[in-house]
């Protein structure tokens, strides 16, 4: 173990320890998730792309980690890890590996020992900060901002593939899309032409439009949002999640504005609007919708209880909505994964037309 | 949803039976109400059970409380009543409350609008419901108690016939939750799995049973407290022996797949009116299935599930809320096979539990308030998060600490009772210990038990087989696994014998590691740190390093190694929030808070329910703390029990949920800006910790600590006594076996043995020969210089008295005197008391007065106190002095209608003015009842004598004393049916002494049963009665049978004295005593009771249930001093 420090662009410094592997310095933007279980799905949700992500739950790895078929993507996304305790044993029948090794093998540095309820008040008062992960106690010159990086780009697909054998095709913007949304599609009699962020699919044939989470601001995604725009003129359903509802939003000449923290958790309470049904959803945004920019024949869908933003829009009329939270948790709580069999209805009415 | 409530009734008459086979089907009209949703999203369920409450009409209601503490329901229903309270005043909602628990805040003036000090039985509420007509009734906030009385009323039709609503969760609801057949048919049909079960009313059904499942299998009774009757069965033999007795006792049994070595796991369950239903919290527990949820070292939230598994089961939760339409709260328990992910629903309680209590107190999330407004109608949204005033009540807290609870059992002070603990609950409170580790948090749990250990280093008695007490778990497991680790066991053997998950084993041996390496460890910042990190007392880490721990802590504090102060908020620090709720911890480096501004005043709490400090120590510290208040004070509290209202964090400014440590209390002190600790108020383990604050320069508030220690210490004492010359028992601290033997001598016998308690763990015993004498020395410990066991002379048939006063300066402000029914011999907490008393010479209460006045002048008291007494023919001896509040401060408080704690944190507080009282001449009597909990304690003897055995009273305010006594004894959720009386009388002065009554009751219709003694004395004196032989005859009719087969109603056996030996544990006597117990019969075995017993069966049991008196009601005609 090595002394080392997060330091944060906005000044604070928090000491902590590094496995001895870890050497030279670790840029990302701060944020922090109070989900207590999870730390799987998150690290390998492409939406933690470039970074670094404080877990306030204080044991972190006391499961292990399992086989890359259980994780969101094929990697781990997030450029540093901190905890208070990386657990030093695990046991779990799905786990192949501890968690520290996980990270040692994806090089990944975990920054341990870290007063991390005290680094989760200072995100919360201040706003999401870059920061780095360093030996060193000194500031660096520079942080890097990784909101100028193209981040979608980094973790879309490149080439677009078809999977399913037969059933009405839907068409999957990959964003950075996580695996369980995948495997919730999957079960739907449906086939999948899963495209690249920039990928204009108007011209082909399908039933259907999803738009995937993803990293970092809605604005990069201007190809996205163009072929999404034409999309919108015709009356196939539209289902987006995340990331995909801001460029939906973009889309339909609404405006997005950046959270002061982002919502990084499995807790938070959305309503819907106009009823009284609540749900329990697992949400990871910095970024959400402006109510006042939306469209006339745009409604708002779900709305976070705890402070009243923009969770979920749709058309009045057509067979359109988005949400911002994951209905398809992984990590997080499973009541809203019924938007799916929503959205296959909306396609079975479209495909019987 | 009228249609729905009529068919409660025709539930109600098959419902206690075993099978819902029945019509299980047409219990659930298919209603939903299940929200309006413009989409079609709800988890519907088209068999979802009905509710029937709309809220808004509802002006008054009816709460039930939980009566006496006892094992399986202690002080967490004090704290769901009062914040159910709380939470309808909120909303306009007038509250009558019937509890007769008159230890609790709940009963407090300012709490429910009227409190009923009664008897939880169906008569008496019968009778209230149609004095007061409450609009609604709750039945969630009492435990099992008030749930059963509940049923009970509803099925004899009386809630409908007043038109009272169940408020919350439905009848149907609970019935289908509580009845375990009812149950698995029904959560079957929602596909989801519980073990397998056969329901059987007969051993030939449950031995066919047994054919099916195969041995070992699990037996369990229905409608159980905690676990009652339910055991791991491993042959025919013995199956055919538990189900017979449990057949008694319980309507059917169940024969259940065994899932030993499965995990456990609780969800608690929040849901409204319209469906929206949250999980507030999952608990894992430590021991794996087999050792009961109540009995279970548990951590919260769950550690070793990952996200799958942990949604799974909460999705599981969710679902079967909506199905069963609970509304308010619910907990749900799963066994859980790690190994390979399958799962069974064990069981739900749709009310708020133990485990409620727990979650509310590991979250932050006030569970019972929120239950309370969701079964006015409120939704969850609609509802405030009270820890962030800005966010709502529809959430899921996320923790960024860990909690462990441990129970705190008392088994050793109970002779014969097992230690041994399993299916079946035998602790009678827990601690709760948060922490950012799991090292940290268990070892500040175990510090946290007052049993005299720190951390598990310290445990002194030695366990001579410590695989035994791992593979087969004693109250004490947790010190033998530590013990093993210390001598190099590993973690795969343990976890191979104990089904414990190694993720909760590793850390366990890797702080026994650090012990074994810590005294050859040289001393730095880092070291220090990571020992405080594992949760090691200064205590523990001074010995190891052969130092004291003043110094230790020093040396820490010189190497900036402390605590910090965090705050539990519900958001892990999403949210900014202004909570006061805070626990202090190693892993981390900054505070989340400053010290308070003003000088705040910190009030030590009870620490956990214990045998001797229970509720009533609770009910002081808020009491306390709710003066301070009032005084424009600042009060923090200090205290470890989560099942109190003093944990509250809306009681006080600040709440630390931590230890009552000297270190602890040191730690917060240090960090806060004080004007003073209060040590009085929390029993005696608080008390203990006056002089040793003092003497590090903390102000204590309140009487002088080095008073406190005059009074403590037994020589300083008794040397004050004879200045004052005020007469005490003889007494020795005999530091060798001749030393004991010749004060014996000289005194005569019997005497009072007192062995050293923290080295032997032995109790105390009346030696009433040498031979006695010597045997309980030598099984208590050797005597030595450094271990003296005390002997006092024992008077027989003294009276025995207390006084519980305040005083100021050395001048008594306020007293109350009591008199014990039963003479002296018996614990002051197991005595039954009258208030004021009935039956003493006016001499000697004018002597008690002046010598009370002499004690409170010379120690100069400030604040609370409390005097035993005993009297005997013109001669008044002081036992003992206590400088701090006593058991009997509640007790004392609401019969005179003066809150004697307000008094007193008036008086120490400098804001008293002076006032005059009337505590003697009163228009009703008070009467309070010790609350035993034998019936979970195998094997014991339910005999009441020198050391305290009951777990928790009641009382009740009477007419007169005889009309008190007998609502008091009934308040212990006893009745007597029928006229059937077993009497077995040992002396014969005690038969003629009660030979009237037993002609007036022969003359009143009562049917006696008696073995040949007493059956031939009273014949000879012209009382019939039936003779039955004794079990040791072998003849029948025999007692055994009598008892078994509940042809008696009241079972009097009087045993010759006070204490048994081991060898009577077999006699006549205790079996009697000991099946009366097992078969839930009604036992007294005191002579003095049996006198006053007999009285009330010939003058109040054939009147019935007739006035029924709100306590304000009698304390509003009877305070003179008013």
């Amino acid at each position: 173990m090595q002394s080392a420090f997060l330091i944060l662009e906005s000044g604070e410094r928090f000491q902590g320890k590094l496995p001895e592997w870890v050497s030279g310095d670790f840029f990302g933007e701060v944020v922090f998730n109070t989900g207590m279980v999870g730390y799987v799905e998150a690290m390998t949700d492409p939406s933690y792309r470039g970074q670094i992500l404080t877990f306030t739950y204080p044991l972190i790895g006391n499961y292990g980690v399992p086989d890359v078929s259980e994780w969101e993507s094929d990697s781990i996304h997030t450029a540093g890890v901190i905890v208070s305790t990386a657990s030093s044993t695990f046991q779990h029948r799905n786990a192949t590996s501890s968690f520290l090794d996980w990270c040692e093998k994806n090089q990944v540095p975990v920054l341990m020992d870290v007063d991390t309820r005290a680094l989760a008040k200072t995100l919360s008062r201040n706003g999401v900060v870059a920061g780095v992960i360093s030996t060193k106690e000194e500031p660096p010159k520079e942080f890097v901002d990784i909101n100028k990086r193209h981040l979608v780009k980094e973790v879309s697909i490149s080439k677009p593939k078809l999977i399913g054998e037969e059933g009405p095709i839907v068409v999957a913007v990959d964003c950075g899309m996580k695996k369980n949304i995948m495997r919730h599609l999957l079960e739907l009699p449906i086939r999948i032409l899963q495209v690249p962020f920039d990928y204009d699919f108007t011209n082909e044939e399908y039933d259907a439009v999803f738009i995937s989470n993803g990293p970092g601001d809605p604005a990069m995604c201007k190809e996205t949002v163009g072929i999404l725009k034409k999309e919108l003129n015709g009356d196939k359903p539209i289902f987006g999640i995340c990331l995909g509802s801001q460029i939906m939003a973009q889309a339909i000449g609404a405006k997005t504005y950046k959270l002061p923290f982002g919502h990084r958790a499995q807790n938070h309470a959305c309503i819907e609007e106009g009823a009284e049904r609540c749900y329990l959803t697992s949400q990871n945004h910095g970024f959400a919708i402006d109510e006042e920019s939306l469209p006339d024949d745009w409604q708002v869908m779900y709305r976070n209880l705890n402070d009243q933003t923009v969770q979920g829009i749709k058309h009045k009329t057509k067979p359109f909505f988005s949400v911002q939270f994951h209905p398809e948790a992984g990590p997080g709580p499973v009541d809203t994964a019924f938007l799916f069999e929503k959205f296959y209805k909306m396609i079975e009415e479209e495909v019987g037309k | 949803m009228n249609s729905d409530f009529k068919n409660e009734s025709d539930l109600s008459t098959s419902s206690l039976q075993c099978s819902g086979r029945d019509d299980a089907k047409n219990i659930i009209p298919g209603t939903d109400n299940v929200i309006p949703s413009s989409d079609s999203v709800i988890p519907s369920d088209d068999n979802v059970i009905p509710s029937v409450v709309e809220g808004s009409e509802i002006k008054k209601v009816l709460l039930l409380g939980s009566g006496g503490l006892r094992i399986s329901q202690a002080g967490e229903f004090d704290y769901s009543g009062s914040q159910a309270i709380k939470a309808l005043q909120e909303e306009g909602v007038e509250v009558v409350l019937v509890n007769p628990n008159i230890a609790t805040v709940q009963t407090d003036d300012h709490m429910a609008d009227k409190v009923y000090l009664q008897p939880l039985n169906v008569p008496t509420v019968a009778k209230i419901i149609t004095d007061e007509n409450p609009d609604a009734i709750l039945l969630s906030f009492g435990g099992q108690t008030a749930l059963n009385l509940g049923l009970e009323l509803e099925e004899q039709g009386i809630l409908a016939k007043n038109k009272v609503k169940v408020l919350g969760s439905s009848v149907e609801t609970i019935r289908l939750a509580e009845d375990r057949a009812l149950f698995k048919a029904e959560i079957e049909k929602i596909n989801v799995k519980t073990a397998k079960s056969f329901c059987v009313d007969t051993v030939e059904e449950a031995l066919k049973a047994a054919q099916e499942i195969g041995f070992p299998l699990m037996m369990r009774s229905g409608f159980s407290l905690g676990g009652l009757g339910s055991g791991i069965v491993h042959d025919i033999a013995t199956l055919e022996t538990n189900v017979r007795a449990t057949l008694h006792a319980a309507p059917h049994v169940l024969i259940e797949e065994c899932l030993i070595g499965w995990s456990e796991f609780e969800y608690e369950i929040v849901r409204d009116c319209v469906g929206n239903t949250i999980t507030v919290c999952n608990m894992e527990n430590f021991d794996a299935i087999g050792v009961h949820t109540g009995e279970s070292i548990v951590i919260a939230p769950s550690q070793t599930l990952d996200n799958k598994e942990y949604h799974f089961l909460r999705e599981i939760a969710v679902k079967v809320a909506n199905h069963f339409n609970i509304i308010g709260e619910c907990n749900i328990q799963y066994a859980y096979n790690a190994k390979t992910g399958d799962y069974r629903v064990i069981e739900i309680n749709p009310r708020l539990s133990r485990s409620s209590a727990l979650a509310s107190k590991a979250t932050g999330y006030p569970l019972a308030f929120v239950a309370a407004k969701l079964a006015l109608g409120l939704k969850l949204h609609e509802i405030k998060n009270s820890v962030t005033q800005k966010t709502c009540a529809f959430f899921e807290p996320a923790l960024d600490y860990l909690v462990v609870k441990i129970p705190r059992w008392d088994t050793h002070k109970l002779k014969a009772a097992e230690r041994r603990i399993g299916t079946e609950m035998k602790s009678v409170g827990e601690v709760m210990a948060i922490g950012r580790s799991f090292p940290e948090a268990l070892q500040k749990a175990v510090g946290m038990l007052n049993i005299g250990v720190t951390n598990l280093s310290d445990y002194q008695n030695e366990i001579t087989d410590l695989n035994a007490e791992i593979k087969n778990p004693t109250d004490r497991r947790i010190f033998a696994l530590y013990q093993y680790f210390l001598k190099g066991g590993s973690v795969d053997q343990v976890a191979e014998w104990t089904n414990i998950h190694p993720w909760f084993l590793h850390p366990i041996k890797q702080i026994a590691d650090f012990e074994k390496s810590f005294p050859s460890t040289s001393i730095d910042k880092e070291t220090l740190l990571r020992a405080k990190q594992l949760g090691f007392s200064d205590k523990t880490l001074a010995r190891l390093k052969g130092v004291s721990a003043q110094e230790f802590r020093q040396m820490r504090l010189s190497n900036d190694v402390v605590p910090y102060v965090k705050q539990i908020d519900t958001l892990a620090g999403e949210f900014e929030a202004q909570t006061n709720y805070l626990y202090m911890t190693y892993h981390a480096d900054r505070h989340d808070i400053e010290p308070s501004k003003t000088s705040a005043t910190v009030v030590l709490g009870s620490g956990p329910y214990s045998i001797g400090s229970s509720v009533e120590f609770d009910w002081c510290a808020v009491n306390t703390a709710r003066t301070l208040k009032r005084l424009g004070e600042s009060p923090i509290m200090i205290n470890s029990n989560p099942e109190t209202v003093s944990t509250d964090y809306d009681e006080s400014d600040r709440l630390y949920f931590e230890q009552l440590t000297f270190e602890r209390v040191q730690d917060i002190a240090g960090f806060e800006n004080l004007k003073g600790i209060i040590v009085s108020v929390g029993g005696q383990a608080a008390n203990n910790l006056a002089l040793p604050l003092h003497n590090e320069g903390y102000k204590i508030i309140g009487t002088s600590p080095v008073n406190i220690d005059q009074a403590e210490d037994r020589s300083k004492f008794s040397s004050l006594l004879n200045e004052l010359n005020i007469d005490q028992p003889d007494w020795v601290s005999a530091t060798s076996l001749d030393n004991a033997r010749n004060f014996a001598e000289k005194v005569g016998y019997p005497v009072l043995v007192r062995p050293s308690f923290v080295l032997s763990g032995a109790a105390m015993n009346v030696a009433y020969s040498e031979q006695e004498l010597v045997q309980f020395i030598t099984e208590a410990s050797s005597v030595s210089p450094d271990h003296p066991v005390v002997i006092s002379d024992f008077i027989m048939d003294a009276k025995e008295l207390e006084i519980d006063g305040v005083a100021q300066n050395g001048e008594i402000v306020i007293y109350a005197m009591s008199e014990h029914v039963e003479n002296a011999g018996v614990h002051s907490g197991d005595a039954t008391i009258v208030l004021p008393p009935q039956k003493l010479y006016l001499e000697t209460i004018r002597r008690t007065k002046k010598i009370a006045r002499k004690i409170v002048k010379a120690l100069n008291i400030s604040g609370p106190f409390n005097m035993q007494l005993i009297a005997k023919d013109n001669a008044i001896k002081v036992i003992e002095c206590n400088l701090r509040a006593s058991r009997s401060f509640p007790f004392a408080s609401k019969v005179t209608n003066h809150n004697f704690i307000e008094i007193a944190t008036e008086v120490i507080m400098d804001h008293y003015t002076h006032r005059h009282y009337e505590t003697l001449d009163l228009d009703y009597v008070g009467v309070k009842t010790p609350q035993f909990s034998y019936t979970r304690l195998k094997g014991a003897n339910p005999v009441a004598h020198v050391e305290m055995a009951s777990t928790g009273e009641v009382a009740c305010l009477g007419e007169d004393w005889l009309d008190a006594f007998y609502r008091s004894w009934q308040a212990t959720e006893v009745s007597i049916p029928r006229k059937r009386l077993f009497i077995s009388i040992g002396n014969t002065d005690k038969k003629l002494k009660l030979l009237p009554y037993l002609q007036e009751l022969d003359r009143k219709g009562w049917d006696l049963y008696t073995t040949t003694g007493t059956h031939d004395f009273l014949a000879r004196n012209g009382v019939a009665s039936s003779h039955v032989y004794k079990a040791s005859d072998g003849l029948n009719p025999n007692t055994t049978d009598l008892i078994k087969h509940h042809d008696v109603d009241l079972i009097i056996n009087i045993p010759r004295r006070h204490n048994q030996q081991p060898q009577e544990q077999v006699s006549d006597g205790f079996l009697i005593r000991r099946l009366a117990i097992d078969h839930h019969i009604p036992l007294v075995t005191n002579f003095q009771i049996a006198q006053a017993m007999l009285q009330a069966l010939i003058e109040e049991y054939d009147k019935g249930v007739h006035d029924v008196k709100s306590w304000q009601e009698f304390v509003g005609a009877g305070s003179l001093g008013n």
